[in-house]
């Protein structure tokens, strides 16, 4: 052994002893160490999680922008552009936000990583809290590079600021954890790819990013009311032109009954162990 | 105070296999226990359960009086685990490996950046500190999986086979460590294939086949245990057939070498008399086979022929 190996090892012998901190304090510390950890992950890869978003959503202004969207003319009182602006950029934070920490948790799990979690004292709120975190950066930061591109395409304006904030911050908060609740049931990277693709993109599409439901017939508007994003997007175009589809009331109360529901479920299954403990 | 009690644990898999089926087991505080079974015997289970990673059926553990289902949060603290699986994040910096392991334990970002410091240059690890795990060799990722588990300076050290594929430079430098980590208060628990190294490092062990506790003494009992050795002697000189020592067997392996079985209570005196008196000097000798680990068959078979009748 070398000198410089035993002074080393005399160290460790050494150990500082440390008061130990109250429970509050390591879930605080602990959620800072996650949210910082996955905002470094979104950082690191930006040009997988930031740069593709933005580059498929100028191609949507300006095809039904400009293109297409001159010869619709307006819909709900505004110039189409504008009226698809809100959705587009609902529609990126919704994926976006999931993606991130479905991709993200799933990764934990599969390199068996997540495992420096389930074996530190950290309260399952602080890691839901945590990726959650993490999926919301991703959508905003997504999001405002969206807003920034429609901009270049149309006049946007915010007629009601705190709505536009919380209905944001809600939606990615929301699919973040709907991300987190695939990703636990997730075995493979099929599972993962199977929630985006035959029920997420579906229910984006048809939740109003494109078209007012005052254009379908009465059917086929109570089908689209049976879409929960449907009123996430007419709430944030509330929030940004002042005009929705569905009331406000409405809008909330399926916001934060799906946020309050998805949450709870994910709590009851990390709890139980499903998909992350035998 | 035990660091480490485990009473009537069993764990039954959702696909009925009984991976352990109800074993006792203390720890002392400070000792360096091994842990040692065959593959698929119930280790990894128990350590599983320990460490919060698998849901026991039943039974009862506590870590320094600290009750795992009534104070989950406080017994966590005091644990650090190896696993035997590499479970980095292989896309982190290895510096940012051990700083996060740290805050989820509830240290503050200083005093995490200090001690990962301190461990990564403690595990010869600090001049890939801006590297990703992804680019580590096996034996770097098991160092590096070593430094995480001490970032938060636990109590009670478990490692799951932590010297696997490690080179035996590297090897003997860890045993090192381990041993300085032990002598600084820290109880561990080992469990490893190369039972030379169970042998040299822990003073208490106990052996686990098919979900049950089938030895659990010192070392030296265990050792002790053995009634009959073999020793491989090589001579100075060629020989053609196998020297005559009374009350030792003995067998030619080849020109140089015999082979002789001391019974425990003989001792080797003898055996060197006798050689000397037909001017015959060894000039080397081992042992022919690990003694724990002829041990350790020995009880399995045992236990094995035992369930068969």
């Amino acid at each position: 052994m070398t000198e410089q190996q035993r002074t080393l090892t005399a160290e460790l012998a050494a150990a500082e002893p440390q008061p130990e901190p109250s429970a509050l304090m390591v879930n605080l510390i602990g959620l800072a160490t996650i949210v910082r950890k996955e905002v470094r992950r979104v950082l690191r890869i930006w040009i997988q999680t930031i740069i593709p978003p933005a580059i498929t959503m100028t191609l949507y202004f300006i095809i039904f922008g400009s293109l297409i969207g001159r010869r619709i003319g307006d819909m709900d009182g505004v110039p189409y552009t504008a009226f698809i602006a809100p959705g587009l950029i609902m529609m990126s934070v919704i994926t976006n936000s999931f993606g991130n920490v479905v991709s993200s948790f799933f990764s934990g799990k599969l390199q068996l990583h997540l495992e420096e979690m389930l074996v530190a004292p950290l309260s399952h709120v602080t890691i839901v809290v945590g990726y959650v975190a993490g999926g919301v950066v991703r959508g905003l930061l997504v999001g405002g590079l969206v807003t920034v591109v429609a901009m270049f395409f149309t006049d946007l304006y915010v007629v009601h600021p705190l709505v536009t904030i919380s209905t944001v911050v809600l939606v990615a908060a929301t699919f973040s954890i709907a991300g987190l609740i695939n990703a636990i049931f997730a075995k493979t990277f099929d599972d993962i790819s199977i929630i985006p693709t035959f029920v997420l993109t579906p229910l984006t599409y048809l939740g109003g990013v494109f078209f007012s439901t005052s254009l379908l017939s009465p059917f086929w508007q109570g089908v689209a009311h049976a879409n929960p994003i449907l009123y996430m997007v007419n709430a944030f175009r509330y929030g940004m032109l002042g005009a929705s589809d569905v009331s406000m009331a409405t809008a909330y109360a399926i916001m934060l009954g799906a946020f309050v529901v998805l949450f709870a479920l994910a709590l009851f299954l990390l709890h139980r162990g499903t998909g992350v403990r035998q | 105070m035990d660091a480490l009690v485990i009473e009537k644990l069993r764990k039954v898999y959702p696909n009925g296999v009984e991976a352990l089926k109800g074993i006792d087991l203390t720890v002392r505080e400070g000792d360096f226990f091994a842990l040692l079974g065959p593959n698929g015997a119930g280790k990894t289970t128990a350590i599983g359960i320990i460490t919060s990673l698998v849901t026991k059926t039943s039974g009862r553990v506590a870590v320094f009086g600290r009750d795992l289902d009534r104070e989950r949060d406080a017994a966590k603290r005091l644990i650090g685990v190896v696993p035997q699986e590499v479970n980095l994040n292989m896309f982190e910096r290895n510096f940012n490996t051990l700083v996060n392991q740290a805050g989820y334990y509830g240290v503050p970002p200083r005093i995490a950046r200090v001690r990962a410091e301190k461990y990564l240059k403690a595990l010869h690890l600090w001049d890939r500190r801006d590297d990703i795990a992804r680019n580590l060799s096996g034996g770097m990722k098991r160092r590096l999986m070593i430094a995480r588990a001490l970032v938060h300076e636990p109590k009670l050290l478990i490692l799951d086979e932590p010297t696997a594929g490690v080179d035996i430079e590297i090897r003997r430098s860890m045993w090192d460590l381990m041993r300085d980590i032990n002598a600084s208060g820290v109880t561990i628990i080992l469990t490893t294939h190369y039972l030379e190294e169970a042998e040299s490092l822990c003073r208490n062990i106990a052996i686990i086949d098919e979900g049950r506790i089938i030895e659990n003494d010192t070392m030296q009992n265990v050792i002790s245990k053995l009634q009959r050795e073999a020793f491989v002697l090589t001579l100075d000189r060629q020989i053609h057939e196998a020297p005559r020592l009374d009350g030792y067997t003995v067998r030619l392996r080849n020109d140089y070498e015999i082979e002789v079985e001391v019974a425990k209570e003989q001792g080797l005196n003898r055996m060197f008399e006798a050689l000397t008196a037909q001017n015959l000097t060894v000039v080397s000798m081992r042992t022919k086979t690990n003694r724990l680990e002829e041990l350790f068959m020995r009880l399995v078979e045992g236990k094995q022929a035992e369930a068969q009748a």
